[in-house]
């Protein structure tokens, strides 16, 4: 075992360790808390693996990603507010909008850019991300709080334990679709060109895999899951985020969990995105009741990134980002 | 192909080839595949071999190069304007220098990530299952991530994969490059074996004896340009060839100071 291993392993078990804790002393705040984290976590995974396609197919971090989350939101809000349309099938129809506005990105803009140093075109997308969240302003100038939806308000009860049905939709429909990107990308051709295309471009085009394409593919789902992640988030009544520019926040803090669980992983993203939601609620749960010297509220926001610093500092590619296969 | 005239499944005519606009890294080359030899292409470092497999594969604009003039004609079409993909599709396949496996990949993911333009599934099984039989190695570490393996396992992974792709000429880049003799002597058998079962082949080589015993013609590139051409025969028997690629000729007793200049001699007499 590595020692990076064993550090990380120790941190692990003090952690669950302090779960455990917390689940006995008042199973019923608990797990009121835990079931809000994985939903949370379910968005981040989202936000997440649209940062981690484009990672993988073209080697930058994107980060209109983020604008590309808060405008799929408001799609989805036009289509069932403005139109009066069944929420699925405006989400479905954001979730097109989305793909096609990420292709268009893609083709138009990052396209020019290659061979561009890396930081130009980190900027470029900074840049998308600042008009789509200019043009939201400029569209939806009196939108609602929240997109209109059947369980406003309402929860489930599961044993004690009260669970907001928004949350509930979160979890699976973020199980849903990221089991089904999983089986596309571990079982079909096209997921295995996708692989074969993160390692090595030029030896993927030599085995007639179009390279352009994947990578239109790759931007085209992390539109899609822009759109679900924003949705859900937006779905969420106040006092949660609500629809709005908050939205960008949440997706931000996305980042943090994609660094944990390494840039290059579906897996990590999955992995990351619930080890930050999870902590997230946690900390806004207890931090006052325990460490109230941390000031009344706002660490729940810190917390991501000390997580992510601490992930940097033990092993720098992430829990399960590509340390180098290669032979010794 | 005794007696019968050899219909060429490649025609390369009067390529040139610029990198960045400026370096001019092919002068006008040209050379034939006949349908079902092996062709051997020798030169020495920076000679402009990979530069030609490049041409002819279409992964030229990846690199910054640029054919500017000449033609590749690939089984009846024009090549240089089909693109990766498409000359793939269309039956060619290339096993790039340094092998380039997917490394994060297992043998098996390589091996079928080869068959990515091909859509007769049942074909492409009976194809794995013909590769698995000529490197049995691989069959046995088929669930292995690809970059464990050792370097003649690579070079049979890299080998197989492009014989995913069913090809009718396959491109080899150094297959040698790295590898103990005893892998050399099996990658060529395989080479043979390949060419047996009908594929053309177009194979680079640095290591001469091993390229021209089993190749139909040979070609010698050096500086961007074709030096001499002939049978695999004749070139082995060719006194400059044996000085300069095997080692065998006179100056291969010589000092190595003669050989030197000797060699920079015939090079520049062969630009002007």
């Amino acid at each position: 075992m590595k020692r990076d291993d064993m550090v990380l392993t120790a941190v692990g078990v003090v952690i669950l360790g302090i779960l455990v804790y917390l689940a006995f002393d008042g199973p019923q705040k608990f797990f009121t808390l835990f079931a809000a984290g994985v939903a949370l976590g379910a968005v981040y995974a989202l936000v997440c693996l649209g940062f981690v396609v484009i990672y993988r197919a073209t080697g930058i971090v994107n980060f209109a990603q983020v604008g590309m989350v808060v405008f799929g939101a408001f799609v989805t809000y036009n289509a069932v507010n403005t139109w009066g349309w069944n929420y699925w099938l405006s989400m479905l129809f954001a979730a097109a909008v989305l793909a096609v506005i990420g292709i268009g990105f893609e083709r138009f803009a990052l396209r020019r850019m290659t061979g561009k140093p890396v930081f130009s075109i980190i900027l470029l997308t900074i840049g998308l991300y600042l008009l789509l969240q200019s043009l939201i302003g400029a569209i939806w100038t009196n939108a609602k709080d929240t997109i209109p939806n059947p369980w406003i308000g309402k929860t489930v009860s599961i044993g004690s334990v009260n669970v907001l049905q928004v949350d509930v939709v979160t979890m699976i429909l973020g199980a849903v679709v990221l089991a089904a990107f999983f089986v596309l990308f571990r079982y079909t051709k096209v997921g295995l060109g996708m692989r074969a295309t993160a390692i090595d471009q030029e030896a993927a085009l030599a085995q007639g895999i179009s390279v352009p394409a994947i990578v239109a593919l790759s931007w085209a789902i992390a539109g899609v899951v822009a759109v679900i992640a924003g949705t859900m988030l937006g779905s969420n009544a106040t006092p949660k985020v609500g629809l709005g520019l908050g939205i960008a926040a949440v997706a931000l803090q996305a980042l943090p969990a994609m660094v944990i669980g390494g840039l290059d992983s579906p897996v990590g993203a999955v992995v990351g995105g619930l080890i930050v939601g999870v902590s997230y609620e946690m900390a806004v749960g207890y931090q006052t009741q325990y460490i109230p010297s941390l000031g009344s509220n706002g660490f729940a926001d810190v917390l991501p990134y000390l997580l992510m610093v601490l992930v940097l500092l033990i092993r720098p590619s992430g829990l399960f980002g590509a340390r180098e296969v290669q032979r010794v | 192909m005794a007696g019968g005239v050899d219909r060429p499944i490649l025609v390369v005519s009067d390529v040139e080839v610029v990198y960045a606009d400026v370096i001019l890294a092919l002068r006008g080359v040209s050379l034939e595949v006949p349908e079902g030899a092996i062709v051997a292409l020798l030169g020495a470092n920076g000679a402009g071999k990979t530069t030609l497999l490049r041409a002819i594969s279409g992964l030229m604009r990846v690199h910054g190069g640029e054919v500017r003039r000449g033609s590749v004609t690939f089984a009846g079409q024009d090549a240089l304007r089909l693109g990766p993909v498409k000359t793939v599709r269309a039956g060619m396949a290339q096993v790039m220098e340094g092998r380039r496996i997917f490394a994060g990949l297992t043998v098996d993911e390589n091996l079928r990530s080869g068959a990515f333009t091909r859509k007769d599934k049942k074909a492409v099984a009976a194809d794995y299952e013909r590769i698995l039989e000529l490197f049995p190695r691989l069959a046995e570490r088929r669930k292995s991530a690809a970059g464990y393996l050792s370097g003649g396992e690579q070079q049979m992974v890299a080998i197989g994969r492009a014989l995913m792709a069913a090809p009718k000429l396959l491109l080899l880049d150094e297959p040698s490059l790295g590898l103990a003799p005893r892998i050399v002597e099996q990658i060529r058998d395989i080479i043979v074996a390949i060419n047996a079962g009908g594929t053309s082949v177009l194979l680079v080589e640095q290591n001469a004896t091993m390229a021209l015993s089993i190749a139909r013609l040979g070609y010698v590139l050096e500086n961007g340009a074709v030096v001499k051409q002939g049978t695999g025969a004749e070139l082995l028997a060719d006194a400059d060839i044996q000085e300069f690629y095997l080692g065998t000729g006179e100056a291969g007793r010589a000092s190595f100071r003669g050989l030197k200049e000797q060699y920079r001699a015939a090079r520049t007499g062969s630009v002007s």
